[in-house]
């Protein structure tokens, strides 16, 4: 077995596992039920995708810095499963509420700052469809990928800050204020689960685009022969 | 040769070409009126109302006024590569953007002073109480969306589909000065005006991240 | 054109890569110019001619390589960067001759702008429409506005790219008269050249390129002719 064939069976064996644990091992929740259960799912995904961007923030600044074409494919590999997993976030966070609160979206200020960093994402994969010439795309899209990643903490401070004056429902009320040590078992490893998840997808998806990169080099250099 | 020599002689190229032909900023100014007497039809403009959407409202003008505004900003040194002249003439890259910033927070404040009786009348909202208070944070907010703005001008400066990618780019990262700005509008325009200090403080903040990102960084932004 | 001497700066290009993609536009290109030499560079559309002189002007930045400018004495370090005049002006066309001249001047710190643009535009003879935008110019007079523009810092080295592009047999011949003289003031020129005329007579070296490599060169022993043969295989 190849190291990342044999990666992928872990990370797919600890998702499961901890599915199962968040349904059978996780003690019911008080007031909210089973429903609850997805909140290991929802901030597991929200951790791994945001190791995922602090991944392409880094691959971002080693490729202005060292101009080596594998950043960049790691910039771009660790944005889009960054995006993946957020997506996941802002679908579960809906469907969390919704049993719960009786309405679709809250407002809630995590949820919403992830809502921003969701658009930066996609902004950040838009300009690359958008640059043509390989070099160039990788060098705008990694100061743009810094660019953004230095706005997050000023975008969840200020929606933190400003916009949770009117009550909401908050959807993850305290991940780590009161949970009980089994329920905060099964949450950090579900979290662990998900980063390993995001390692493997990385991995893979890094591959997919240093592949790519070498057919198009080998088309560039069998149309100008 | 010095970096604020530099900047000073291009801020002063920058003034001298938009104040002969007073393209942006007539464009700007007529721009923002339309979107702010329109955001008017959308919900009734009673005082106690206004005074809550009335500041949001203005600002996310001023947001789409500058991600239009801001385009030009390295698109016309295209045309004859000036940007290439420019790179050749000055001894720290970093002088272009100053001086851009300079003139983009320049014009961006001079469209909105222009707008805010506008505004007042229109909403029913007073604006001369506060002013001074009020001027600061239509600084600290333009500071921050040209800071962003141009820099991320310079990046959709060199791709396709540049009208709609700069908003695109744009929009998402100025999200902290659209709150920020709004808040403390809000506090300033309200029938017991306060000054919000940390929405004051936490606009400066933005606006020395970003210009520190854009003096690390900008030499990149022009490279070729 | 320059009342006194400047002091001799050359080029050196050592293994200068530059690449878009996956296409080199140059490869390890290695030579040497010598300070004082007027070089052309010859080859076809599309051999890196312009790309050459904009990473030697400093706009462009070499995927590898490196370019340095080595100069008698302090030559080096007193010449700042070339001067390049390009296809385009890189003058702003809504400003006049002068406030552009004289913008230029001050960012390099130029020693009196407003004097040295005044002196510049007599040379180039643009004087009279010294307060008219340079968006009324006739391409004859843009070309004259660029090379007033390179030539304001009074660096050493000056690089052209198809300097005679669009001109009529008058704006040539002073072109080649303005060459000689700065080449005599010892200025080392480098232009790219798409066909023989009285500039590329000016000539004491050429260098030819081919899909980014150098293929000719007169310092290994071939003639100018040869190597400025454009219409040969």
């Amino acid at each position: 077995m190849t190291k990342r064939l044999l990666l992928g069976v872990v990370a797919l064996v600890l998702v499961i596992a901890s599915a199962y644990a968040s349904f059978y091992i996780a003690p019911e929740e008080r007031t909210m039920g089973v429903i609850q259960r997805i909140f290991y799912f929802h901030v597991a995904s929200a951790w791994a995708g945001f190791s995922a961007f602090l991944i392409c923030f880094v691959a971002n600044l080693l490729y202005v810095w060292r101009r080596d074409q594998k950043y960049d494919w790691l910039g771009v590999s660790a944005a889009e499963v960054g995006l993946a997993f957020t997506t996941i976030v802002l679908i579960t966070g809906p469907i969390w509420a919704h049993p719960v609160w009786g309405i679709w979206w809250t407002w809630d200020a995590r949820l919403t700052s992830t809502f921003i960093l969701w658009l930066l994402y996609v902004s950040y994969l838009l300009l690359r469809t958008l640059v043509e010439e390989p070099d160039r795309r990788a060098l705008l899209s990694s100061l743009f990928g810094i660019f953004a990643f230095l706005d997050v903490p000023l975008v969840f401070g200020a929606i933190r800050w400003w916009r949770t004056q009117h009550p909401s429902p908050v959807i993850m009320g305290g991940a780590n204020s009161g949970l009980e040590p089994t329920m905060k078992a099964v949450f950090f490893f579900s979290a662990f689960a998900m980063h390993v998840l995001m390692v493997f997808l990385v991995l893979e998806r890094y591959n997919v685009e240093k592949m790519s990169d070498e057919v198009d080099v080998l088309r560039r250099e069998l149309e100008t022969a | 040769m010095g970096l604020l020599s530099n900047s000073a002689t291009l801020l002063g190229k920058e003034l001298r070409t938009e104040f002969r032909s007073r393209e942006l900023l007539t464009t700007t100014i007529v721009f923002i009126l339309m979107v702010v007497v329109l955001f008017s039809f959308t919900f009734d403009p009673t005082t106690a109302e206004s005074r809550r959407f009335g500041p949001g409202l203005l600002w996310l003008a001023f947001l789409f006024a500058a991600s239009l505004m801001l385009q030009p900003c390295f698109l016309r040194e295209q045309s004859n590569d000036t940007l290439s002249s420019l790179r050749l003439a000055v001894s720290d890259p970093f002088a272009i953007f100053l001086a851009k910033v300079g003139a983009n927070t320049l014009f961006l404040m001079v469209t909105e002073l222009l707008m805010l009786p506008i505004f007042s009348v229109l909403y029913n909202v007073p604006v001369l109480p506060e002013l001074p208070w009020l001027i600061l944070v239509l600084f600290l907010g333009s500071l921050g969306i040209s800071v962003a703005g141009t820099a991320l001008s310079a990046i959709s400066a060199q791709a396709r589909m540049r009208e709609l990618l700069l908003p695109l780019l744009l929009l998402p990262l100025l999200t902290p000065v659209l709150v920020a700005s709004t808040e403390v509008t809000v506090g300033l325009m309200d029938r017991e005006p306060i000054v919000q200090w940390k929405g004051i403080g936490f606009l400066a903040v933005f606006d020395i991240v970003f210009l520190t990102a854009l003096w690390l960084f900008g030499e990149y932004l022009l490279e070729e | 054109m320059n009342s006194f001497k400047l002091p001799p700066t050359g080029l050196r290009f050592e293994k200068i890569d530059k690449r878009y993609g996956g296409l080199y536009a140059l490869r390890r290109v290695t030579f040497e110019i010598a300070p004082g030499e007027c070089v052309v560079l010859a080859g076809r559309n599309g051999s890196g001619k312009t790309t050459l002189l904009r990473v030697a002007s400093q706009i462009v930045r070499p995927t590898a390589g490196t370019l340095t400018f080595p100069g008698t004495g302090d030559g080096a370090a007193r010449s700042g960067r070339p001067g390049y005049v390009a296809h385009t002006t890189m003058v702003y066309d809504e400003l006049t001759a002068e406030e552009n001249l004289i913008f230029f001047a001050k960012l390099q710190d130029v020693a009196q702008p407003v004097a040295r643009a005044e002196e510049l535009l007599h040379e180039v003879g643009l004087f009279e429409r010294r307060t008219s935008t340079v968006r009324t110019f006739s391409r004859g007079m843009r070309q004259r506005i660029a090379i007033a523009r390179a030539l304001i810092h009074r660096p050493s080295v000056l690089l052209f790219d198809e300097p005679a592009t669009g001109l009529d047999p008058l704006g040539i011949a002073w072109l080649a008269n303005s060459l000689r003289e700065l080449n005599k003031a010892g200025c080392t020129i480098v232009m790219s050249l798409h066909g023989e005329s009285e500039i590329s007579s000016l000539a004491t070296r050429a260098v030819r390129l081919d899909a980014g490599a150098v293929v000719g060169d007169t310092n290994s022993g071939a003639s100018l002719r040869s190597i400025l043969n454009f219409g040969g295989a």
